[in-house]
């Protein structure tokens, strides 16, 4: 067996990135860079600009000041949302939708058809024998799996997920933490908005904590739960709700 | 005297006679009519998603102007056409004027803004669900529409129905275009015009009756499929 080596991921560079909504600054200026292949998990209460900083990075949003820039040639990237959004056709019809888009299959598929990519990845995320159901009828989980799947096809190097695991019950939250390792384990960046504390200490490498917008730590996992630096923080990990 | 009863069995004698007259206007309509919403679907559908996902100026203009063309006047339609195709007019070298082709001309035109309309607003509605992800897969617009009609094809399909419901329908168009002449423009509603006319009301409402069949068939077909293809996709 081969083993595919995935080349280092390009680090991506936030320089006094800012974002204003109708006279609303959601996102204060914020300066952040994302090295190597690590987990990264964004945290911070509801409001605080976890999701948008993702779609800032992801490039979905335009800043309103500042820039996002990669170090080299852009890195193929994937998102996977909170409510997965699934096309109106069967689960097979959704991955072999993306390979159609996407022509660089995944170098452990090189040479197979879209058919086959697609039902190898369906059996990788348990979902093989779902292939002909629309895809809009599977259950939160299934769907979420399915969402993962498609991502897995894209071959990502950076993988983003805005709370994935938000609506779903233990055994399909399971299920996709697991997925999200084998991503990295395949050397893709893993950059992840969470609320939920366990998760975010199962899977953390390093922490972004954002709170009313502002960034206030970009820290190692460990660091963070033990001994966050700004007292938001400190009170987000007691359960205290910040505000 | 006229009664409803003897209309029913006009109509039922007409079909069960299959006089080769009705035959060829039947036929006549229905091609007439599937050919304009046909033509129009392919102009309509891929300008109404353009027009969902581009923002440029003048766009709520182009809007308000779709919207108001729904409700435009068969016989205004037709005049334009008419004016456009008589001897005259700008295109009358084509010799068009009082043929089938001018009546789908016509009835184009007043399909068009129907399927255009309702088609931005569906293919809208659906963008707003799909936005993120296509742009995540880095799609550029123009490569979103192909996706964003399919998905939308149930909700279309209906958009497409009521297209035909209005070519199928409307006679001012056909009548100034067409002429109304036997055997070669006749249609089934520029028909029931004249035998109104000339007072044979039984003959008119035989082929009203027969008109609403058509049309009731040709929905009821496209439901079943649309409703057995719904529940396989979900």
């Amino acid at each position: 067996m081969t083993i595919y080596q995935a080349p280092p991921v390009a680090t991506l560079q936030l320089e006094n990135v800012s974002f204003v909504h109708r006279g609303n600054t959601l996102l204060k200026p914020t300066t952040l860079q994302l090295a190597g292949c690590h987990r990264t998990l964004i945290m911070g209460p509801n409001g605080a600009g976890k999701s948008l900083l993702m779609r800032l990075s992801h490039g979905l949003l335009t800043p309103t000041s500042g820039s996002v820039h990669w170090q080299s040639e852009p890195p193929a990237q994937a998102m996977v949302f909170q409510r997965p959004v699934l096309l109106r056709r069967s689960a097979l019809d959704n991955l072999t939708y993306v390979l159609a888009i996407n022509k660089i299959p995944r170098p452990e598929l090189k040479g197979l058809s879209r058919k086959a990519q697609a039902m190898s990845a369906l059996e990788k995320f348990g979902l093989a024998s779902l292939a002909k159901r629309p895809a809009r009828v599977l259950s939160g989980g299934e769907q979420q799996r399915l969402a993962l799947a498609r991502a897995w096809l894209l071959n990502p190097r950076v993988l983003f997920l805005d709370e994935p695991t938000s609506a779903l019950d233990p055994a399909a939250i399971k299920a996709v933490e697991d997925a999200v390792l084998e991503f990295h384990h395949s050397g893709t960046r893993i950059v992840m908005t969470t609320h939920d504390l366990h998760q975010a200490r199962r899977l953390a490498n390093d922490v972004l904590f954002l709170h009313n917008g502002e960034l206030l730590e970009h820290t190692p996992a460990d660091d963070f739960f033990t001994t966050p630096a700004s007292p938001e923080a400190g009170a987000f990990i007691r359960g205290e709700l910040v505000w | 005297m006229l009664t409803s009863d003897n209309a029913f069995s006009t109509a039922l004698a007409l079909i069960m006679s299959m006089d080769s007259a009705l035959i060829s206007i039947v036929m006549l309509s229905l091609q007439v009519s599937l050919m304009a919403v046909l033509i129009a679907s392919l102009l309509a559908l891929p300008l109404g998603a353009a027009l969902a996902l581009w923002r440029f100026p003048g766009r709520n203009a182009v809007i308000v102007a779709l919207n108001a063309l729904m409700g435009l006047p068969p016989v205004v339609a037709g005049l334009c056409v008419y004016l456009l195709l008589s001897r005259a007019g700008p295109l009358g070298e084509w010799g068009l004027l009082f043929t089938p082709t001018a009546m789908v001309i016509a009835q184009v035109i007043l399909v068009l803004p129907i399927i255009a309309a309702l088609t931005r607003q569906q293919v809208e509605a659906l963008h707003g669900e799909y936005a993120e992800q296509l742009n995540s897969f880095g799609l550029t617009r123009s490569r979103m529409i192909p996706t964003l009609l399919w998905d939308a094809r149930f909700a279309l399909m209906t958009v497409i129905l009521a297209g035909f419901g209005r070519a199928s329908a409307e006679v001012g168009a056909v009548m100034i275009v067409g002429g109304n002449i036997d055997g070669v423009t006749r249609v089934m509603t520029t028909s029931i015009v004249l035998e109104t006319s000339k007072g044979n009301l039984p003959m008119a409402l035989g082929l009203g009756i027969i008109l609403l069949g058509l049309v009731t068939m040709i929905n009821a077909i496209a439901h079943v499929i649309g409703e057995t293809a719904k529940r396989r996709l979900g």
